[in-house]
């Protein structure tokens, strides 16, 4: 570069300010709850829920105990359904269309929305068997294919180096931090839109919840994922969209780092800075 | 938003590590208000024994400076704060500094007063005067809505350092035309001039301890805007 195209040459500084969240493709909305109010017997637990959570996005929800929201991260794959008492009035809307449409098959919306619960489930059978599991009941048996997915799937959980070895051991016999990873394979493994995580490494030891949540940054990039955690910290960690909720109600949702830095909220306020509410 | 803010954790701990760092913060501009009342009654009065005392008390200035950066460190590393105290610790780091530049720059008065006293300086200083009061009302006034933790004052002290800015541009004037006068001058005059600077310096850092403020309180970063922009954003009623 020549000393005059030095001096008359511009730096664009509009990437180096723009954020991440600006720097990336405009959000798109994947799941979009309206109206919802959900009723356990009498009692009412979820208040007129309005909210959007945008595609190939981290959404938490944070919250004290008993403020609704796990009940609402399962409605988004009708498992309230399950609870007798449950009633549920207003619409969720995933990819436009209404979950709780009379025409929509139950079995389908969760294979298109995968859960993993707080403590780690795997079922008494290999590693190999509890990946392969989601496909052996879809009726895929082809040795390959399930070879081919359970490779996927493992690595797609960070899991594939760990295990690759031991593929036919029990996987009750791997550690707490392994089960979780192993668990998100198994729900990955069908390949899903949306992964729902109720507190996924609230039972796991620091390092293995670092690895959950560096897991959950990687998987951002295919799935749009809800997560319910009490950890706020962690929300701040790996969340993009942070939702804060109180007794049954939606008080504030927003970019993480605003709801953190400068809620709109006094509730919110109290709340994440450990106030009196 | 009132000072009672501070006091409102569930932790007892943690509000009083906060009362301790506002305290220490209060404390700290308190010392350098004193700083610059010694120093400019050193410089107009020529008492050297006023002008040695700023020089030693920018020590205490400069310890309580790097105390309070350490509590702040420990709490962002010990507590992870959110929201207001979060951005509460942010000013609190950068008011600091703003005050600690601020003692600097009495002692870089107090050093001018001593070397005007060595030579027998016969330069009038009851503009100086003025505008040293000036920024000291503006000063206090940064410190006191940083006590209270309101805005209320923050536009009528940035319109003041418009007044500062205006009266150092004067002085300037009559030293430029008195060492055009008489080049005998010009040495004498230059360091009357770094003490008019470092008085119009001390406003900016009162302006900035308010731009603080205002990320603290509202949550907005209002540095690099026109007066009447930061008016305009401070009326934002959250």
């Amino acid at each position: 570069m020549s000393a005059q195209q030095a001096r008359t040459h511009a730096i664009d500084m509009s990437s180096v300010l723009r954020g991440k969240e600006e720097s990336q493709h405009p959000n798109e909305t994947c799941i979009k709850v309206e109206n919802l109010n959900l009723f356990y017997g009498e009692k009412q637990a979820l208040y007129d829920i309005n909210m959007e959570m945008p595609k190939k996005k981290v959404t938490a929800y944070i919250g004290p105990s008993g403020c609704g929201k796990s009940t609402l991260l399962r409605c988004i794959n009708r498992m309230n359904d399950l609870v007798d008492s449950a009633k549920i009035d207003g619409k969720i809307l995933l990819d436009g269309e209404n979950i709780y449409d009379k025409s929509v098959n139950v079995a389908a919306l969760r294979r298109r929305v995968g859960m993993v619960f707080q403590k780690p489930n795997p079922f008494p059978k290999s590693i190999f068997e509890n990946v392969a599991y989601g496909l052996r009941i879809q009726g895929v048996n082809d040795k390959r294919v399930l070879e081919e997915t359970v490779e996927k799937a493992l690595t797609g959980a960070a899991l594939w180096d760990e295990m690759k070895d031991r593929l036919n051991d029990n996987a009750l016999g791997i550690s707490g931090g392994q089960q979780q990873r192993l668990v998100i394979a198994r729900a990955i493994a069908i390949e899903p839109e949306v992964l729902l995580l109720d507190e996924p490494a609230s039972a796991l030891d620091p390092i293995s919840t670092l690895k959950i949540e560096e897991l959950i940054n990687e998987l951002k990039k295919q799935y749009t994922i809800v997560i319910v955690t009490h950890n706020m910290q962690q929300a701040a960690r790996v969340s993009d969209y942070t939702a804060f909720m109180y007794m049954g109600e939606l008080i504030e949702i927003g970019t993480t780092s605003e709801l953190f830095t400068n809620p709109v909220k006094k509730q919110t306020e109290d709340y994440i800075t450990g106030r009196y509410g | 938003m009132d000072n009672s803010i501070l006091g409102q954790h569930i932790s007892e701990r943690f509000n009083q590590e906060l009362e301790d760092i506002r305290n220490k913060v209060l404390m700290m501009g308190g010392l350098v208000e004193r700083q610059i009342q010694l120093a400019v009654e050193a410089y107009t009065t020529g008492n050297m024994e006023l002008a040695e005392q700023v020089i030693k008390q920018d020590n205490d200035v400069d310890a309580l400076e790097v105390a309070i950066d350490m509590e702040c460190t420990q709490i962002l590393a010990l507590r992870q704060p959110t929201a207001f105290d979060l951005r509460l610790l942010i000013a609190v780091i950068k008011i600091i500094h703003e005050i600690e530049r601020v003692g600097d720059k009495a002692e870089r008065i107090a050093e001018m007063a001593i070397k005007l006293a060595g030579i027998g300086s016969k330069i009038p200083h009851h503009e100086l005067e003025h505008m040293a009061d000036l920024v000291k009302v503006m000063l206090h006034d940064a410190l006191d809505a940083f006590a209270r933790m309101t805005l209320a004052n923050v536009p009528d002290i940035t319109l003041m350092d418009e007044k500062v800015d205006r009266e150092y541009d004067n002085i300037l004037r009559q030293l430029i035309t008195r060492m055009m006068e008489d080049p005998r001058n010009i040495t004498r005059t230059l360091d009357v001039l770094w003490t008019i600077r470092a008085l119009e310096r001390i406003g900016d850092h009162a302006c900035y301890i308010c731009e603080h403020l205002v990320y603290m309180i509202n949550g907005e970063d209002v540095r690099h805007l026109s007066h009447e922009e930061l008016e305009k954003r401070v009326n934002v009623v959250r």
